[in-house]
């Protein structure tokens, strides 16, 4: 490296509890390059970008920006205002725009006086024009961001960031919402900023996608920096061996004989207010004994897919059929009666009531069953009785069968959900996105469960965005993009990341 | 079905309208400020009787008309505030918290009432707002009597309609209003306050609902009565949804509704011997709830209205 | 810096400590108004106690005044417990107190076995009919049902103006608007000689204590506090949220109602416009005070009840407005409403701070 440093950080530790979230970490960041931070979830990656962005105060150790000149000068920590005029920037994770404004209002928020009587618009979007100019990144500004596809609400993020001058750029998480294609664009046009001399730190758990676009690679596991490599020396093995400590888990899947289909959908036709919530045509059937996975980027219809599946959404046109019997859509109970098990995607809203109790969450699916009520009437005593057996069974953690469900771990509350619906011996199961969020301990558990589940005759859909899982998993895989479904004739990365993209394979 | 007509050509009907909107123009635009910013103020009703007592009491204790408005508005920015920290800061439930501000500013507004009048059988008066006769422009057939012979408050009023649309639409303050109410996050990640933020506009629109209160006493009566405020500031709260948050829909819902208020009771002494005064008497809160049903299912509510936003938590 | 944190566990101690100390609260900061209004406040306090335990008689009051304030609180904790805001407690006390009026002087003659649960019927049918309405503008249309209850008590009062006026007028009330007498045998009994206090009294009672059951225990209740701690859930889990909203809707009106029916059958027989002062409102803050759980309803019903007799008698004798009743009965609602948020959450100061 022969550029200098722009951002030091040196011995940071942050603790909550007796957890050591970040362990005297130190860290360097170069003028223009793209360092990449690497690691599991938990692993401290955020919570060291939240004590630079002053989120969090550290418990001790210190940061460093060095300004054009050459001059190093300690920053003011635990103060986001200090850390956004020593010109740090931050691309969140999770969007942080006002959908309902256009792209330019996004954008020039905060970065005007409150008590101008005009706004200076033309002199913004002329601001905003170099910047697109320079990078590549383009967005319609007079566009209101809810209408934006995920992409574009991306790059008036990015460009968010760069309107505020930065000379180092954070990126959290960037390609998760993208296809590797629009992935690839990105880091093309990170490339171009690195030339006109911001610094770039990404941060991800895609190896390939750090292999190929940083000139730098950190790893940090259990709070601490564990390696830091020239991408040129690194290889895929080297740095998943680094992240996780060991070599990955590989599933164990027997070759079954596949039986009678348990679920089939008949071109499936549903008309949401917008695109991401519309299905046109789907046809799909899933076979006793058999995985179908469902590939995607987030926002092509796999929530209203799962919805339908469920009985939340109404539909247009077609049919939904278990074991050969037609369902009404738009009523849950008649599909959980037909024997659909399902795993939602998101578990805090759709998948447990966190104000009651675990035991009252475990029987909500059960609420007609003679075996939790009799006319009417609770019985309490044989509520009690199935959480506890279903707890130990399924290794349910917790303060207990009578406390509030939201006290639970998400790993816990997710084993709460998989103990109701394996419990219930389903037809199908439909698992979205069952180990987003989880760590690789309890991620492994609900990957073994659908393996069981299988092997027991049980059809399981499983629509995820994390390919390796879709991989390891599936004995058929589909591809939904833009409300369509196709299958996938070959299982090879390449040929799904085309048609993820909407691409023909 | 003349008779109507008759009564929609006259122009006090018209004055009249315009007179009844006033109230109703104030609540309609600080529900909105409220709103926008994400936060219901179901205060409304009682920073109306606050307004309407504050701004009274004041007047009759000497401070003058104008001093009489500073106070309704101070008042009300108070009662605003109490909201503002149990929703904004406490994040609790914005309806409970706003139906306890609406008890307590009543309660509070009545105490007083009662504590400084003990024993009044007729509430004394005040010299209220007199009609703005603007020389030449008053004289105007028609157009002279509707809008030239109101008083300062509905000038206010209607000024107060522009200065909301141009805050709103053409200011960087207006566009972080309503980011903070769309989205919190995207507010918080630019380094402004969302607390602040949100304070500060429930504070200014309580300020500007007890004007409507303010206007009870001071422009279209003389003097304050219990129960005067009558449900006013909940039919704000329908008209906002049905103005779908604009300012200038909001004038237009609260003329539309002053209108038919004005019309109800010009039709009642047309065909009262006919129909039971009270069919008169119930039709704008009949109205309102139409209009509630109408506007409801495509109303695009502010995203994040009545979600409480804490820092740090994502 | 101080940041807000959730707490681990719902303390028995904040549950129960909470309403208590607001209430406590809510008295004390009452020697604020008394002493601005220049009334000796110590005196005042026991001219208040006085007022509600001063003699049988006095208590008895108090116990009177509570009796539609445990139907109303009951009224808001059910449908509140399915976050359904049924502001609209006064205007279906109202229609219950309507049906009674209409059934009970005289339109049908029958013996107190028949007409009794007849009145009752008809006074709970129309007041469940009043919370219906605007639960049917919700799940349908989606019309906001606080807005919608709120301005039904203004259209229910009118309606109750043009019946007293007209069609259930007293031919022999001198041309006042209020409606003739129930007959005697329509009349819920009375508890203790010479006293007001009635057996809607009990009824209120036992009304609690079956809501309490019903809530904790039976499927019904499951499904109502499913529905309003997190109506996705419910509707994922197969709980159809519509109905189970209907069904909160009616028993709340309907125990609205019967506050309507005991005021009217119980305490005064016949029907005025100003039966209520108020009850359907403060009942929210009886609930609110109840922490939402019915038997606790009651408890708080007798502390507002206190509140507002203790007042009225105070104010004859100090000459204090008896408006601080209500000022003391809305502080308290505030109280609660910030002491329930330091239950749930803590406070943590520190600098230090950061929490993933």
């Amino acid at each position: 490296m022969t550029s200098s440093p722009v951002l030091i950080l040196d011995g940071l530790s942050k603790s909550f509890g007796s957890v050591r979230a970040a362990d005297a970490i130190s860290l360097k960041l170069f003028t223009g390059e793209v360092l990449a931070l690497l690691g599991e979830n938990g692993a401290g990656k955020t919570t060291l970008m939240n004590m630079l962005f002053g989120h969090y105060m550290p418990d001790s150790g210190k940061i460093e920006i060095i300004d054009g000149s050459g001059h190093a000068k300690p920053l003011q920590l635990g103060n986001p205002q200090a850390s956004i005029a020593a010109g740090i920037g931050m691309v969140h994770q999770h969007f942080t725009l006002a959908e309902n404004l256009d792209a330019l209002d996004n954008i020039m928020l905060g970065s005007e006086s409150f008590i101008h009587l005009r706004r200076n618009k033309s002199q913004a979007i002329r601001k905003i024009q170099k910047i697109m100019n320079d990078s590549g990144l383009v967005a319609p500004m007079d566009v209101a961001v809810g209408r934006l596809t995920v992409g574009e609400r991306q790059r008036v993020e990015i460009l968010k960031a760069l309107y505020q001058d930065v000379n180092i750029l954070v990126l959290d998480e960037p390609t998760a919402v993208l296809t590797p294609q629009e992935a690839d664009k990105l880091f093309e046009n990170i490339t171009a900023m690195t030339k006109n001399g911001l610094s770039v730190i990404f941060i991800s758990h895609k190896l390939r996608e750090v292999l190929a676009f940083s000139n730098r690679i950190a790893v940090l596991r259990h709070g601490r920096k564990v390696g830091e490599i020239s991408s040129k020396e690194a290889n895929e093995r080297k740095i998943a061996r680094l992240m996780v400590g060991e070599e990955t888990k590989v599933f164990s899947k027997k070759e079954l004989q596949v039986g009678e289909p348990v679920l089939e959908v008949d071109n499936l036709t549903i008309s949401g207010s917008s695109k991401r919530e519309s299905l046109s045509n789907i046809s799909l059937s899933v076979n006793k004994h058999e995985i179908l996975g469902i590939a995607g980027i987030s926002g092509n219809g796999q929530t209203v897919l799962a919805n339908a599946i469920s009985g939340l959404v109404k539909s247009s046109s077609g049919k939904i059929k278990i074991d050969g019997k037609n369902i009404l859509t738009n009523d849950p109970s008649n599909i959980i009666q037909a024997g659909v098990g399902r795993i939602p995607e998101d578990r805090h809203k759709d998948g447990i009531v966190g104000q009651m109790s675990v035991a009252e969450n475990m029987i909500i699916e059960d609420l007609n069953d003679g075996k939790v009520q009799s006319r009417g009437l609770l019985n309490h005593e044989a509520i009690m009785r199935h959480c506890s057996n279903l707890s130990s069974k399924y290794d349910v953690r917790g303060p207990g069968p009578n406390a509030s469900a939201r006290l639970l771990s998400g790993g816990n509350i997710q084993k709460l959900i998989l103990a109701r619906v394996f419990e219930a011996s389903p037809k199908l199961i439909l698992a979205n996105q069952p180990t987003r969020g989880l760590d690789m301990g309890a991620a492994a558990d609900v990957a073994n469960r659908l393996l069981e589940a299988r092997q027991r005759g049980s059809g399981v859909i499983l629509i995820s965005e994390d390919l390796d899982e879709i991989l390891s998993l599936s004995d058929r895989i589909m591809v939904i993009y833009d409300g369509k479904l196709r299958m996938a004739e070959t299982h090879d990365r390449e040929t799904l990341g085309l048609m993820m993209a909407g691409e023909a394979a | 079905m003349i008779e109507i007509f008759q009564i929609l050509l006259t122009e006090s009907f018209w004055a009249a309208s315009l007179r009844i909107a006033t109230p109703l123009i104030f609540g309609v635009l600080g529900a909105l400020i409220c709103e926008k910013s994400g936060v219901l103020n179901l205060g409304i009703e009682g920073i109306f009787v606050a307004g309407a007592m504050a701004g009274w009491m004041a007047v009759w204790l000497g401070t003058g008309l104008w001093g009489g408005v500073v106070v309704a508005a101070i008042a009300g920015g108070f009662f605003g505030l109490i909201h503002a920290i149990l929703t904004v800061t406490l994040g609790l439930s914005q309806h409970v918290s706003g139906l306890g501000v609406t008890l307590f500013a009543t309660s509070v507004s009545y105490f007083s009432y009662r504590t400084a009048l003990p024993k009044v059988s007729s509430p004394p008066r005040i010299e209220p707002f007199r009609p703005l006769e603007i020389p030449i422009l008053s004289e105007l057939p028609f157009i002279g009597t509707v809008l030239f012979q109101q008083t300062a408050l509905t000038w206010l009023a209607l000024f107060m309609v522009g200065l909301v649309w141009y805050v709103m639409n053409r200011t960087g303050l207006g566009v972080a209003i309503k980011a903070v109410g769309d989205n919190p996050n995207s507010v918080d990640a630019q380094g402004l306050s969302v607390y602040g933020l949100r304070i500060g506009a429930i504070v200014v629109g309580s300020a500007l609902m007890a004007l409507g209160g303010a206007f009870l006493t001071m422009s279209a009566f003389d003097a304050f009565f219990f129960g005067m405020v009558n449900g006013r500031g909940w039919i704000c709260i329908a008209l906002v949804i049905f103005a779908s948050w604009k300012p200038g829909k909001a004038l237009l819902g609260a003329l539309l509704f002053g209108a038919f208020d004005a019309l109800q009771v010009r039709m009642q002494t047309e065909v009262g011997a006919k129909v039971p005064s009270q069919v008169f008497l119930a039709a704008p809160y009949v109205l309102s709830i139409v209009a509630l049903v109408i506007a409801a299912r495509r109303a695009e509510y502010p995203r994040a209205l009545l979600t409480p936003w804490f820092k740090g938590q994502r | 810096m101080i940041r807000i944190e959730p707490r681990d566990v719902n303390s028995a101690m904040f549950s129960y400590g909470v309403p208590i100390l607001s209430a406590v609260v809510a008295l004390i900061l009452a020697s604020i108004p008394l002493w601005l209004a220049g009334a000796p406040v110590l005196i005042s306090y026991v001219e208040m106690a006085k007022g509600v335990f001063g003699s049988k008689f006095a208590f008895s009051e108090m116990l009177t005044r509570a009796t539609p304030l445990m139907f109303t609180g009951l009224a808001a904790a059910l449908a509140f417990r399915a976050k359904l805001w049924n502001i609209g407690a006064e205007g279906q006390l109202y229609l219950g107190a309507i049906a009674a009026v209409a059934i009970g002087t005289g339109y049908i003659e029958a013996p107190a076995f028949i007409l009794l649960p007849l009145i009752i019927a008809f006074g709970c049918a129309a007041g469940s009919a009043g919370m219906v309405v605007p639960a049917i503008l919700k799940t349908r249309y989606g019309a906001d049902e606080v807005v919608t209850t709120l301005l039904l008590n203004f259209i229910i009062i009118i309606f109750l103006q043009y019946m007293l006026e007209g069609p259930l007028k007293d031919p022999m009330g001198l041309g006042w608007p209020q409606s003739s007498p129930i007959l005697d045998q329509g009349m819920l009994p009375p508890l203790m000689e010479r006293m007001r206090v009635h057996s809607g009294l009990i009824i209120a009672i036992v009304c609690a204590l079956i809501a309490q059951f019903m809530l904790a225990r039976s499927v019904w209740g499951f499904k109502l506090r499913a529905v309003g701690e997190n109506v996705f859930a419910a509707r994922h889990a197969g709980i159809k949220v519509n109905r189970t909203i209907l069904g909160a809707a009616a028993i709340s009106g309907a125990l609205a109602g019967m506050a309507g029916v005991s005021e009217v059958a119980g305490l005064k027989g016949y029907l005025t416009s100003d039966l209520s002062p108020g009850f359907g409102y403060a009942g929210i803050i009886v609930a609110m005070l109840a922490g939402l759980s019915p038997i606790g309803v009651v408890i708080s019903a007798l502390f507002i009840a206190s509140v507002f007799v203790g007042a009225d008698s105070m104010s004859r004798a100090m000459g204090v407005s008896s408006y601080l009743a209500d000022l003391v009965v809305s502080t308290s609602l505030l109280c609660v409403l910030i002491g329930g948020f330091f239950s749930r959450f803590k406070l943590v100061r520190t600098n230090l701070e950061g929490k993933n």
